[in-house]
């Protein structure tokens, strides 16, 4: 009897294990046996490409004619327009003098003298690096796109935060636009509103709007129940309920989800300028193409400036309507209410009159402009020449020991194994129901002719999600268990998480030129600050008590980490695989633009030739399929662990 | 059970009638009106349809005037029970009477009309707004309800007073103490100068200390303000401290009504037995209590002392004299007291 009950309770958990090994032995056997055939070979000119051009030509053709395309696509991009232009009007028509008072003034208002110099110095800054007018731009269509993701966003995020139902209808929608890579999505919005600052401004909707709503949400449900209760009792209606206790308790945290969508919104404008949005981020696309690593080091320091007074604005302003907590009047000179509000108005009023009539406006002086461009050319220059031997050897290793490798299995293998092994991996940790999905995932991969190049980009893909745990899980380890280390690496981790994306390929493309490697190692820079993080955190919040006995117990360091503290972070080792594989994608498609090849580069060629336009739009399909199959199976490993407000760029909620 | 409800109406109306009130939490819920389920006991409901009985079958009245208590532990339904009342919980199947109005038979308006003039609630965490100040939060009532902001002011700051929050009133409630914090929820239940008011242990988030305070301040207001209330508690003492009347719930059903002594001297089961086998019996049994039957050999002229006296403060009288206390009511003898049955009662054994 007792035997009896032994043996099953042995038996229960092995069947995964060997159907996993039953998978791996049929997977080997049926590529030696079928290597080379049944493959989906990439076609540069299928017919579905063309028929999407078609599709293009047609809705060109029919743009001002079709009244649906006129009310929808043209009084859209119009009213999108108009906001851009108003806002660019106004912030250039401030002249430089002008906005950086205004700025300095707001700074005032929610920091004192600090934020007030941070922003002054902020903007001064754009101009001496010889920006202003760019920076202007990527700042104009950051504050159309936050203003129409706001205005969606907060009255839905307040839907969701009061309504249950609302909040799970709306949940998957939010997920999967917080796991498509924003480069993918570029395509299909040109399609309809052309390219410009209004698809522009609307693909960074899409991108900056989910936190927005997310965290509104979390606001209003996060609002004290017995607060509710009581004004309930005290009979009060549904909207008194929602402006006299409901809002205000939940400000600052929409104030922190406005903080991020401001954030994801800046990062996104810089993308844009891939569609022609106006911008810092055009330096940066030329940078690239020509490979002029100094000219991109200049738009990228402003694009980090610029992130960080707008992180600081904010988070100082959500800091100061923290409900319980409310700060003093606001004083300048000694003055409050009434008497400040006109000391700054008078101001700004005297800065922009100053700056269009006698200060050049909205052109900065040119004998204060100091560009890096020069120097950070030399070290770029010394670097390749006289590291070249050790980034080159990096560069091989890892190309002829894990990229070529796997991108020849995938590649080489037929079609059907491939579809075997990825649904099997997904019924096997994450259940029948996701192998659906990637099923279905994989199913788009082929039908819109992407499953080649869609396998090479898988291979980047998993290329850098090893490197990037590997490097994340070392540090975050080292960093949950040595505070020293962890402060010394907070504020590097902290600028890495306040810079947009884009940047990222720069030190890239610096160290080893444009190549596949390079979009691996940027994606591996940009996903690896969340990933240490969150390991930091998982371990970090091992219970004391249970470490404590352990220690008690007699464990040697490694055991306890071996034996404790990872196995009781596996959530949130779990959680950290889950974001690193999606910031991954995100990265290595825009690889593309650095040699990364495959689905990545279908999509940029798609902006640069109209006749490549299909195949880029079908290149974004796939990523979008690709993004969510990995996002799936990755996310039911953790089964339900994954917090709702963290996917994305969300994370940096963590991080801050 | 009867006979304490028989003698408190002495033919005035209740302010509040609680009928036939069922409370069940889940899909059964639509389902039990004149259901045979509503026959099975707790367990085997949720056994058969996964939903849970909260409140089975109460009923009681709440006499105008009086201090009501609902004692039970955890799980007892008592704070369900509160919340039928104002229908913040809607509640199952039952009657709910204010003055004979049928609460569950208003509608949305007009249930808000009652929230805001009629009955108001002191909740255990308090639930004060952290963003307003506290004469801000002991307005919100009358702000709601849309009164002018000199009115409302000069009513909070008047209530600010009768709670003593004088020094407080421009402080947020996450300046203030716990104590303090429950003192603002008094001032703005009391502001809309409601009928009733009901209590949803208001003071077990507090210290004990402060606790004893507390009571004795609700203590104070109801004889200053003489409101109806309606106080949920799970600390039988506090329980036989404010209650006029008490009701002993367990289950979602009450096990036993009356006043205090009636449930220190009569427990009606071994639940209630369980409950008050640790209270002081000799401070709230009267001798009526305990006394017996005269008999021959006791004197005729012992000291006379009126049936409702307080065991406690027979003592000095028994001390006094060695002759049996003779128990009268209305000039009748009753019956006796002597040194055994007070000596007993004060140290402690059941009678």
């Amino acid at each position: 009897m007792s035997a009896a009950t032994a043996v099953s309770r042995v038996t229960a958990p092995v069947p995964r294990k060997v159907w996993a090994l039953l998978l791996a032995v049929v997977a080997v056997v049926l590529y030696v046996a079928f290597a080379g055939q049944y493959t989906l070979a990439h076609d540069n000119d299928a017919p579905l490409f063309r028929q999407i051009n078609d599709i293009r030509e047609w809705v060109d053709a029919n743009r001002n004619s079709n009244i649906l395309l006129v009310i929808f696509v043209n009084g859209v991009r119009g009213g999108i327009t108009a906001l851009f232009d108003l806002f660019m009007l106004i912030l250039h028509g401030l002249s430089w003098p002008g906005l950086t008072a205004i700025g300095a003034i707001l700074g005032f208002a929610v920091g004192r003298w600090r934020m007030a110099g941070l922003v002054a110095t902020g903007f001064l800054s754009f101009g001496v690096l010889g920006l202003w007018e760019r920076s202007v731009d990527t700042l104009a269509l950051t504050l159309a796109a936050v203003v129409i993701s706001l205005a969606i966003g907060i009255p839905l995020g307040i839907a969701a935060g009061r309504s249950d139902r609302f909040m799970n209808a709306l949940r998957p929608i939010l997920d999967v636009m917080q796991i498509m890579p924003t480069f993918a999505y570029l395509a299909p919005f040109t399609l309809f509103f052309l390219i410009g600052p209004a698809t522009a401004a609307i693909v960074t909707m899409i991108y900056a709007v989910p936190p927005a709503i997310r965290i509104t949400a979390l606001g209003i449900r996060g609002v004290a129940p017995a607060s509710v209760e009581a004004a309930t009792s005290l009979g009060s209606t549904s909207r008194q309920l929602l402006s006299k206790v409901q809002l205000p308790m939940a400000r600052r945290t929409i104030i922190l989800g406005i903080n991020q969508t401001i954030m994801m919104a800046l990062s996104m404008v810089v993308i844009t300028a891939l569609i022609d949005a106006p911008g810092l981020g055009k330096n940066i696309i030329k940078a690239l193409q020509i490979n002029d690593v100094g000219l991109a080091f200049d738009a990228g320091i402003a694009i980090v400036i610029m992130a960080i007074m707008l992180d600081r604005l904010t988070t100082q302003a959500s800091e100061r309507l923290d409900p319980a907590k409310p700060g003093g009047p606001i004083a300048i000179f000694g003055r409050t209410g009434r008497a400040a509000t006109a000391i700054a108005v008078g101001i700004c009023a005297a800065a922009v009159a100053a700056g269009n009539l006698a200060l050049g406006g909205d052109a900065f002086p040119e004998d204060l402009h100091f560009s890096f461009r020069t120097p950070i050319n030399d070290i770029v220059h010394w670097v390749a020449l006289n590291l070249y031997d050790v980034t080159e050897g990096i560069k091989n290793v890892t190309t002829y020991g894990l990229i070529n490798p796997i991108q020849t299995v995938l590649t080489s293998a037929p079609w059907w194994l491939v579809a075997i092994v990825i649904i099997g991996i997904a019924v096997l940790v994450s259940g029948p129901r996701v192998a659906l999905i990637a099923a279905a995932c994989l199913g788009i991969l082929a039908t819109f002719q992407m499953w080649e190049h869609g396998m090479q980009t898988l291979t980047a893909v998993m290329v850098a999600t090893i490197l990037t745990l590997a490097v994340g899980l070392l540090f975050g380890v080292l960093s949950a268990r040595n505070d020293r280390f962890s402060v010394v690496l907070r504020p590097l981790l902290d600028a890495a998480q306040t810079m947009p994306a884009f940047v990222y390929l720069l030190p890239a493309v610096a160290l080893f030129g444009p190549t596949r490697f390079t979009g691996i190692v940027a994606a591996l820079i940009y996903a690896v600050p969340p990933v240490i993080r969150l390991v930091e955190i998982g371990v970090r919040t091992v219970s004391a008590p249970v470490r404590e006995a352990a220690i008690s117990a007699g464990t040697t360091p490694r055991q306890l980490l071996f034996k404790v503290e990872l196995p009781l972070a596996r959530p949130a080792l779990l959680v950290a695989a889950n974001q690193g594989i999606i910031l991954v994608l995100a990265m290595v498609v825009v690889g593309g633009l650095v040699g990364g090849g495959a689905l990545g580069y279908d999509v940029v060629a798609g902006f640069a030739r109209r006749d490549f336009f299909g195949e880029g739009l079908a290149a974004g399909i796939a990523i979008v399929a690709l993004g969510i199959m990995l996002d799936r199976i990755t996310q039911g490993a953790g089964s339900g662990q994954r917090d709702g407000s963290l996917p994305g760029g969300a994370s940096r909620v963590l991080g801050g | 059970m009867q006979t304490a409800q028989a003698d408190r109406t002495n033919g005035v109306d209740p302010t509040i009638a609680v009928r036939g009130l069922w409370k069940v939490f889940g899909p059964a819920e639509a389902k039990i009106a004149d259901s045979p389920l509503l026959e099975l006991s707790s367990a085997e409901f949720r056994l058969q349809t996964g939903s849970t009985i909260a409140v089975r079958d109460v009923s009681f009245d709440v006499m105008p005037g009086e201090v009501f208590v609902v004692m039970g532990l955890s799980g007892s339904g008592k704070s369900t029970l509160v919340r039928c009342l104002t229908r913040l919980i809607e509640p199952s199947l039952g009657q709910v009477l204010l003055d004979g109005e049928d609460i569950r038979a208003a509608d949305e308006d007009r249930l808000r009309e009652l929230r805001r003039r009629r009955f108001s609630m002191v909740f255990q965490h308090f639930g004060l707004l952290p963003h307003r100040r506290v004469i801000d939060n002991v307005a919100f009532g009358l702000e709601l309800r849309g009164e002018s902001r000199d009115v409302r002011r000069a009513r909070a700051r008047e209530m600010c007073e009768l709670v003593g929050l004088t020094a407080h009133m421009d402080s947020y409630p996450d300046q203030l103490s716990g104590g303090q914090q429950q003192r603002v929820g008094l001032a703005r239940a009391l502001a809309g100068d409601p009928e009733v008011m009901f209590f949803d242990e208001p003071f077990s988030a507090l210290d004990p200390l402060i606790r004893r305070d507390m009571q004795s301040e609700v203590i104070r207001l109801h004889n200053e303000v003489g409101k109806t209330m309606v106080f949920i508690t799970h600390d039988l003492a506090e329980a036989l401290k404010l209650g006029d009347h008490i009701v002993i719930m367990r289950d979602g059903q009450i096990v036993q009504a009356g006043r205090p002594a009636d449930l220190v001297g009569a427990p009606a089961d071994q639940y209630v037995r369980d409950f008050v086998r640790d209270v002081p019996r000799a401070s709230v049994l009267t001798l009526r209590w305990i006394m017996r039957a005269a008999r021959d050999e006791d004197a005729a002229d012992g000291p006379e002392l009126p049936a409702e006296t307080i065991i406690q403060d027979a003592v000095p009288t028994a001390i006094d004299s060695e002759k049996a206390i003779r128990v009268t009511e209305g000039g009748n003898l009753l019956g006796v007291v002597d040194r055994v049955q007070i000596l007993t009662a004060v140290g402690g054994e059941a009678p």
